[in-house]
């Protein structure tokens, strides 16, 4: 396949998923929409090009890992895990539910695809670097993909795993900052300024690279360069919009956990339908 | 089954080479072992074993909540890790990453907690875990022991080879009194009854386990008959036996090198007011910090002795309705 008709069908799959996320958290009326939208592309190149993975045998000892260690975009997870077909679509409907098996926050144990539980943020670097050196060890060829949300690297962990992941040379670490700029208490400026997080990444030893995380082509590029370098661990900063897509969400401070009404899903759910459509009719014309 | 020395002195070998040398065996027919440590491997003394398995010894340096972390992922590729640190900063400092990486993740992880209580001596009172069982007691499905000697190490960290899910073993490094036979072997969630008596039970751990037998003869040369009870395995505990201590002894005094806030005391006294409540007295650190000097000052100045358990077997015998 050219990468130009791949590029086209990721974009396919990137709003396939945002649009199956809106649905997802429309069927509660709440949730964590801004960090779920802002994860969106990163994870349709994950799942639809980059990521090793078969549905069919979710437990392949040789599949790639992705640990994501901002736990709360969960949605978005579970929305790729089932049009990747890991389970089925009405599954979705179980998020939050009691007894159900998609909670808020990922966990392995509860829903197939699941890599690792999250959600008491600073965690997953941690368990990423375990999962990486576990395949290490087994001699295992693959990649663990971590994906990390801006304001979680305030955690003085997320800084112990940095550390060591250069100390050990671990190249199929590859993560994932999600720099939407903003966290739960507001615009990150504000809370907990992180100052420059590529310049950080790099001070740390690791190959790190600045990218829009909104843009498959960019982002893709990114991993293969990252899969490239076996002598260090990569950072991929990805430059993203907290909300994404959402009318309701994009542009809103408070944007991290949401209340939001039927009509304002609907708008929003409309507006991704003909996002959608658009991708597919562009995809198709190639 | 187990055998007990007739009589009690310190044995020849140090906790932490006994665990070295038992690890080391284990991992020459386990490639799954694992090693964790947190720039202390001197500590530990686990040198042997970072030498002998290289890529199987991991150094963390002085970053225990990565290193639990880390554990957890090992774990989730089939790795059976055992990851040590000081009591304190294998427990309280890492408390949320063996809550959820290890634990809610239903992973298979060990935790080393070495010196404690007073056995961390010089250390002092930021080095001192008079708390880390209490800590880790209300982490649901996790399985809290300390070790007795060096023959129960061996056992115990053999089966935790072939068991699952989340342990944390409370451990001396250095030189403790041996109470167990060579050949003795051990039921995790079972305590061992080491001696009968009629008047009182004496459940203790650790180091209050040889302070509870020279306890018991001095009883008996006033003419009080107590059982003794090694209650090594904290959580699950052994609620059948405490009930039995209750029923068959009418009194029951806990020894124990920790605060008895939320450790031995506590977990006992939960299991006898289930059962049959009786008067429970507690000889324990009561809620207070380390602090420095040698480990015989630091018994006395926490009333961590067999006098001390005399006087608590006395009290609770009097008492008894």
């Amino acid at each position: 396949m050219d990468l130009e008709k791949e590029l086209l069908d990721i974009k396919v799959a990137a709003e396939n998923i945002r649009l199956v996320t809106l649905e997802t958290l429309g069927n509660i009326g709440f949730g964590h929409v801004g960090g779920a939208m802002s994860i969106v592309e990163a994870l349709a190149v994950l799942y639809y090009s980059e990521l090793e993975c078969d549905p069919k045998r979710p437990d392949w000892a040789q599949r790639d890992r992705l640990v994501m260690s901002k736990g709360h975009a969960g949605p978005a997870l579970y929305a790729t895990l089932s049009l990747k077909g890991f389970f089925p679509k009405e599954m979705l409907l179980e998020l939050n539910q009691g007894g159900g098996r998609l909670p808020s926050h990922c966990d392995m144990n509860k829903t197939i695809g699941v890599d690792m539980t999250t959600g008491s943020l600073g965690q997953g670097i941690s368990s990423a670097i375990g999962l990486a050196m576990g395949a290490r060890l087994n001699s295992i060829e693959n990649y663990t993909y971590l994906v990390l949300g801006d304001g979680e690297c305030n955690e003085g962990q997320v800084w112990e795993g940095v550390i060591f992941a250069a100390h050990q040379k671990l190249g199929s670490l590859i993560t994932f900052v999600d720099w939407n700029k903003q966290q739960l208490d507001g615009f990150t400026k504000d809370i907990m300024d992180m100052g420059n997080l590529e310049e950080k990444f790099k001070a740390f030893g690791w190959h790190t690279v600045t990218v829009d995380g909104h843009d498959p082509g960019k982002i893709k590029a990114a991993i293969q360069e990252a899969k490239a370098i076996k002598d260090k661990p990569s950072a991929i900063i990805l430059d993203t919009i907290k909300g994404y897509g959402c009318d309701f969400a994009q542009g809103v401070e408070a944007n991290h956990h949401m209340n939001f009404t039927k009509e304002q899903m609907d708008e929003a759910i409309d507006k991704q339908v003909r996002k959608l459509e658009e991708a597919r009719k562009a995809a198709q014309e190639r | 089954m187990f055998t007990v020395h007739e009589r009690f002195e310190k044995a020849p070998k140090m906790m932490r080479e006994v665990y070295c040398e038992t690890l080391s065996e284990l991992a020459l027919e386990n490639e799954n072992i694992v090693v964790l440590d947190a720039d202390l491997v001197s500590s530990s003394g686990m040198k042997p074993f970072f030498k002998a398995f290289p890529e199987r010894a991991i150094q963390c340096g002085v970053a225990e909540a990565n290193m639990i972390g880390i554990a957890a992922g090992l774990s989730c590729m089939g790795k059976i890790p055992f990851a040590h640190s000081f009591g304190c900063f294998a427990s309280r400092r890492v408390c949320d990453q063996i809550m959820i990486s290890a634990a809610y993740a239903q992973q298979n992880v060990r935790i080393i907690g070495t010196d404690p209580g007073v056995t961390a001596a010089y250390n002092g009172g930021t080095h001192m875990p008079f708390e880390d069982m209490g800590v880790l007691r209300s982490i649901p499905e996790i399985t809290l022991i300390e070790l007795t000697d060096t023959v129960m190490l061996r056992d115990i960290v053999t089966q935790l080879t072939k068991s699952y899910g989340v342990y944390y073993l409370r451990m001396a490094r250095k030189n403790v009194t041996a109470i167990y036979c060579e050949g003795s072997r051990f039921e995790i969630g079972k305590g061992n009854v080491l001696a009968d008596g009629r008047d009182v039970s004496i459940i203790a751990s650790g180091i209050m386990v040889a302070e509870s037998l020279k306890a018991m003869e001095i009883l008996k040369s006033e003419g009080i008959s107590a059982r003794i009870v090694d209650m090594f395995t904290w959580k699950p505990i052994d609620a059948q036996l405490v009930a039995d201590c209750a029923r068959e002894t009418g009194a029951i005094v806990t020894a124990e090198n920790h605060n008895v806030i939320g450790g031995l005391g506590s977990a006992v006294s939960e299991a006898v007011v289930q059962s049959c409540p009786v008067l429970v007295e507690m000889v324990g650190v009561k809620d207070k910090f380390g602090q420095v000097g040698t480990e015989d000052f630091l018994r006395k100045a926490y009333d961590l002795t067999a006098e001390a358990i005399v006087a608590a077997a006395k009290r609770a015998v009097g008492r008894k309705g």
